[in-house]
């Protein structure tokens, strides 16, 4: 699934409408632990985090990761999202927690 | 000639500046990305330098960060002026971690940044001193 089908879904919406969305979504991590992603993560991956500060991008783009998914209403704050806007990487929001968000996705296909 | 750099580069990294922390790895990244090193080694490297730069943030009084390449490697070190490891084999451990409650919060402390780069690496030095700062030299093969 693309980042565009996945915001095109309920509970899903862009916080930075000038990110890349066509980008792929070929797997995911659900994690919050900084250094556990990035032993853990790969290209391509959908993130799911609670985790909101300057840093989350930092491994966000050093990953290329295709979008960070935060759970349970947690936002970026402004400088936080123009960051990621700059980095092309696609922020969105979600109200769901961070367990139901990655059924979401599993089911709609997205695991290796 | 072996010790012939085609690259030299040299990254200032804060303590406790967690908003910086990451700029210098993300440059890191996108000097090799710019001179063609391939994806996956780019990565590797982009992995153990971030971590590199996130302990000298987190756990140090500052230090710096330095790329360095020749024709066979590239050499990432991170030098820092302080307080040195007391036990450098715990601290290697999967796990270990002392970082302050306020780093935790923000996700750090998983104890795996030591780990990671160790995994990272080709080969992996480090060396501490308590009261004078830790040295890490890692270096990845290009060929
Ligand atoms: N540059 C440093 N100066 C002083 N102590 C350090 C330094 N780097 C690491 N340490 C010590 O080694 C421990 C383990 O480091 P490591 O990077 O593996 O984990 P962490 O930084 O605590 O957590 P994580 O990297 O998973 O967020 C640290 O908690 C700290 O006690
Ligand atoms: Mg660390």
């Amino acid at each position: 699934m693309t980042v565009k089908e996945l915001v095109s879904l309920p509970h899903f919406t862009l916080a930075n409408p000038t990110a890349d969305i066509e980008k792929i979504i070929s797997d995911g991590i659900c994690c919050d632990l900084l250094s556990w992603v990035m032993a853990k993560g790969d290209a391509d991956m959908a993130w799911v985090t609670v985790q909101t500060h300057m840093n989350v991008v930092a491994v966000a783009v050093l990953h290329d990761f295709s979008c960070i998914i935060l759970s349970e209403n947690n936002q970026m704050s402004q400088d936080v999202l123009a960051k990621a806007s700059d980095e092309g990487i696609a922020v969105i929001h979600s109200d769901l927690p961070s367990y139901q968000i990655c059924g979401i996705l599993y089911g709609s296909g997205v695991k290796k | 000639m072996a010790n012939e750099y085609i690259i030299r580069e040299k990254y200032l990294v804060i303590a406790n500046d967690f908003n910086a922390a990451g700029d210098a790895s993300a440059s890191i990244k996108t000097t090799l990305k710019k001179i063609g090193v391939n994806s996956a080694l780019v990565r590797r490297i982009s992995i153990a330098a971030y971590e590199a730069e996130l302990n000298i943030a987190i756990h140090s009084e500052g230090g710096e960060m330095v790329l360095l390449m020749n024709k066979e490697d590239i050499i990432l070190q991170a030098n820092d002026h302080g307080p040195g490891i007391p036990d450098v084999s715990l601290a290697m451990k999967e796990g270990y971690s002392t970082a302050p409650e306020t780093a935790r919060m923000l996700g750090f402390g998983a104890g795996m940044g030591l780990p990671n780069m160790k995994r990272c690496a080709s080969d992996f030095q480090i060396t501490s001193e308590v009261g004078k700062g830790t040295n890490i030299q890692m270096v990845f093969k290009v060929a």
